[in-house]
């Protein structure tokens, strides 16, 4: 279907289903029952799982293929999301053309900074992304937030303010981002029983653009370019040596990818039109990057899973504190429900760090193929235990590679 | 390089998944049933308090929190009730609000505007939180009053100084109980005057962001109104941790005074960086060489310790007030943490209590309703002296401290000494006042 084969095909279709599907999938919990803690199915967060994943997706297609390790590509995640928000401020609220300018907007920008950095691979290339990121979030937050000039509004973050022109804002307009008069913000909540699932307009609308972007990612990764793009991670310098020119092949992976990361910043201000400097952090670069190793670098679905690994982390566990540990472990004898809480303590609320980071340790030194790697053994062992009577030798001699 | 083959049943597919993903969006237009967002209708409400819990300002944060959590108690009756006895509305009596249970949940704001949204988002549409109180910095501020103006929830700002937040940023659904720049300058200009003399000039390094430039701003202009000189003003990044190269040129400036615009840890840096360059040892223009600290904190002062010996500022309360709403919460505090509360917990306190009260006399948790029981609130009994919350602009209005580094210091939390209480009347300004012009407060926003 498509234009794919059948394996992806199957791959397009599981994710179009866990995403469509996942308020209910993420709110496995009755609320008010203990457990209710760890559901993630709330309009805000799920929102960030796919934007993350976009964010991810996009990372994947310059590192997952050409090796290039960007340490910058934070940058262009908020200028996607500062070009949002300008179009707020300037025409409407409406979010089609705040998306289209911050792809394109994000795209010239890595345009510029992909070719200067490519002229060094390696080392070089991410040291030369990081310092023009790190350039950039200077910029975004004093320099080009004074007074005088305010393109960025520092610190606070960029807003749209009840004065803004906003020329085309319409006078029945929803005061708020929508999508021709349907508010982002708008939710649907249904109760079955003790369960509450949240529809949310704005998730939907990430969600589908995300699935449209993992299709053509898809086809990047199977198509004539995915594999030049692979042959430049695998050997560049025999590449060079038989006459060809690798660079416009780079720095097209490397635009592309900033179009990614400039539509997932154009989202996240479609979703919350506020633009923070913050966004373009040098620790927001190397979020994405442990994002895609997390998940498996070079793999379809990797960097998805990788992007709501970390960001469920960083929302759910953040907010155990110690008064709910106290209420978990109520049952145990008091010296010893402190003693329990102690212990945990460290590694919830602001300790959330250090749990990822423990977790992000084993899955490297055990899974070097990230979570997708760890997904594929668990499917080999089922199948290996049912394929245990018939799976005598071929006496094929199978080639070696 | 691809083959396309274009079927009728393909077509017919895709076109199919087309139509049910642009159908889908439809299902969200209805409304639902509740008059305002997150109205709670169990036996308990739940409030959200977000605060920094790691980052710059971490030790204000957790502060805030240990002093939120004690309001919690007092509301639900627990304690020995604080500053419910002294607090001059007898509206709250100790069940709750309303007569439900109080709750809460807890959220790092990183001090970035980006994770105190993310997880002031995450308190209003997973926990449900009624209204947000805390904060230790303008920007975020700034960003989560936004929020929650969009979301329908009220806000009640912590530590927030910067005049943006009444200012230009306010909203009608936000809350100010902090002072801010303009009235740090009113009150220590007459103190600054009286201690160093009309003819001073003046050398700036400021925080470079929102807070920083305000109160830059208010400081210069209420200084240059006695008679004072701006020999210069100094952006320093915030990120920044060694202020040498910023001290420096301030020696052959022609300056004899130098004002720290920073707070947290720029100030306990930047201040030690001074104090190690001499200055306060120089004699300048003929007169003793001075430092100002604009805007004082309990915790700030405990990270300098020794170098603020003599160092004026200001704050917005001290435990070591002798008032009846001080003595209380200052006494329940002490009892269940082991020592006294920073200003920017006390502050976190009052607005709790402050949101509470409103509840119970507008006999609502609709943002509109308790908006309105707050506007123009007269109030006392919190510490702050008699306290007024201005419908105009959500600022309240209250004595403002002066105080200076303790040259003598009997304990640990002895650091600081009044020097003068600045009477209301004197930090007063207008709404339209140039500093805080160009925002409105808008319509307050119910949600749903």
């Amino acid at each position: 279907m498509l234009g794919l084969n059948k394996k992806d095909t199957s791959l397009l279709i599981v994710v179009a289903f866990l995403t469509l599907l996942a308020p209910f999938i993420l709110n496995p919990f009755p609320e008010g029952s203990a457990m209710a803690q760890f559901n993630a199915g709330y309009p805000d967060l799920m929102q960030r799982f796919v934007i993350f994943g976009i964010f991810a997706i996009g990372f994947n297609i310059l590192f997952g293929l050409t090796g290039y390790l960007s340490f910058g590509h934070a940058a262009f995640l908020g200028v996607g999301s500062y070009s949002a928000v300008w179009m707020f401020k300037l025409l409407s609220y409406n979010v089609i053309p705040a998306i289209a300018l911050s792809v394109v907007v994000a795209g010239l920008f890595s345009l510029l900074i992909g070719f200067i950095s490519l002229r060094r691979s390696g080392i070089y290339f991410s040291i030369l992304t990081l310092a023009f990121a790190q350039m950039s979030f200077a910029l975004a937050y004093s320099v080009l937030s004074n007074p005088k000039f305010n393109l960025t509004n520092g610190e606070t973050g960029l807003q749209v303010y009840a004065d803004d022109p906003q020329i085309l804002q319409g006078a029945n307009a929803p005061d708020l981002p929508h999508l021709f008069g349907l508010p982002m913000r708008a939710t649907y909540t249904m109760d079955v029983g003790a369960w509450s699932f949240d529809f949310n307009a704005g998730y939907y609308l990430c969600a589908i653009i995300m699935m449209i972007v993992f299709y053509l990612s898809i086809r990047i990764f199977r198509s004539p370019f995915g594999m030049m793009l692979r042959a430049v991670k695998s050997n560049q310098q025999r590449m060079n040596y038989t006459g060809l020119n690798s660079k416009p092949y780079t720095l097209a992976a490397f635009v592309i990818s900033g179009m990614y990361a400039g539509l997932a910043g154009g989202l996240m201000a479609a979703m919350d039109p506020l633009a923070g400097a913050e966004r373009m952090q040098w620790t927001a670069s190397g979020e994405v990057v442990l994002m895609t190793i997390l998940g498996g670098t070079g793999t379809l679905i990797g960097p998805v899973l990788g992007a709501g690994f970390i960001k469920y982390f960083e929302n759910i566990f953040s907010k155990i504190n110690d008064n709910v540990l106290h209420s978990w472990f109520a049952f145990l004898p008091d010296g010893l429900e402190d003693a329990v809480v102690f212990v945990i303590h460290p590694f919830i609320g602001k300790g959330w760090h250090l749990t990822l980071g423990i977790l992000f340790m084993l899955v490297v030194i055990y899974l070097p193929g990230g979570l997708v790697e760890g997904g594929q053994r668990l499917l080999k062992r089922f199948k290996r235990k049912k394929k245990d009577t018939d799976d005598a030798p071929s006496g094929k001699t199978e080639p070696a590679e | 390089m691809t083959k396309k083959n274009v079927t009728r049943r393909g077509v017919l597919k895709s076109g199919a998944v087309a139509g049910t993903g642009l159908a889908l969006p439809t299902i969200f237009t209805a409304s639902s049933a509740a008059a305002f967002t997150n109205e709670p209708t169990g036996s308990s409400v739940t409030l959200g308090f977000n605060v920094p819990q790691t980052g710059p300002y971490a030790d204000e944060g957790n502060d805030e929190l240990l002093a939120q959590q004690l309001a919690v108690e007092h509301l639900n009756g627990e304690g020995d009730g604080g500053c419910l006895n002294t607090f001059s509305s007898k509206a709250l009596q100790g069940n709750g609000i309303l007569g439900k249970k109080v709750g809460f949940v807890t959220g790092d704001t990183q001090t970035k505007s980006d994770a105190a949204r993310a997880s002031a988002k995450s308190m209003i549409e997973k926990d449900g939180a009624i209204m947000i109180n805390g904060g230790s910095s303008s920007g975020v501020a700034v960003a989560v009053q936004g929020l929650c103006q969009e979301a329908g929830v009220i806000f009640m700002a912590g530590l927030t100084h910067a005049n943006d937040t009444t200012g230009k940023d306010k909203k009608a659904n936000g809350f100010r109980h902090f002072f801010n720049a303009y009235m740090s300058g009113a009150a220590l200009a007459p103190v600054l005057a009286a201690e160093m003399g009309k003819e001073r000039r003046a050398y700036h390094l400021t925080a470079d962001y929102n807070w920083g430039w305000t109160q830059e701003e208010s400081i210069v202009a209420s200084t240059e109104a006695l008679g004072w000189e701006t020999v210069n003003t100094v952006k320093t990044p915030l990120a920044s941790t060694d202020f040498s190269s910023y001290i420096a040129p301030v020696l052959n400036s022609g300056a004899d005074v130098l004002v720290l615009n920073h707070y947290g840890g720029n100030m306990v840096n930047s201040l030690t960086n001074a104090i190690q360059f001499g200055l306060l040892d120089k004699v300048a223009n003929g007169k003793d060489f001075k430092i100002v600290v604009p805007l004082y904190s309990e915790l700030m002062a405990a990270g300098a310790g020794e170098n603020i010996k003599g160092v004026l500022g200001s704050m917005n309360w001290n435990w070591q007030l002798q008032d009846e709403g001080t003595k209380a919460f200052v006494k329940s505090f002490g009892e269940k943490y082991g020592k006294p509360p920073s200003n920017s917990a006390q502050t976190c306190y009052a607005q709790v209590l402050l949101y509470a009260d409103a509840c119970e006399r507008a006999g609502t948790f609709n943002p509109c309703g308790v908006a309105e029981a707050l506007e123009d609130f007269e109030f006392d009994g919190l510490g702050n002296g008699p306290t007024w919350y201005r419908g105009a602009d959500h600022q309240c209005f209250k004595d403002v401290l002066v105080v200076r580094g303790n040259e003598n210091p009997t304990n640990a939390y002895d650091t600081l000494e009044i020097v003068e209480i600045t009477p209301r009347s004197q930090v007063e300004y207008d709404p339209e006042h140039p500093m805080f012009a160009g925002g409105e407060l808008g319509k307050c926003n119910p949600g749903a």
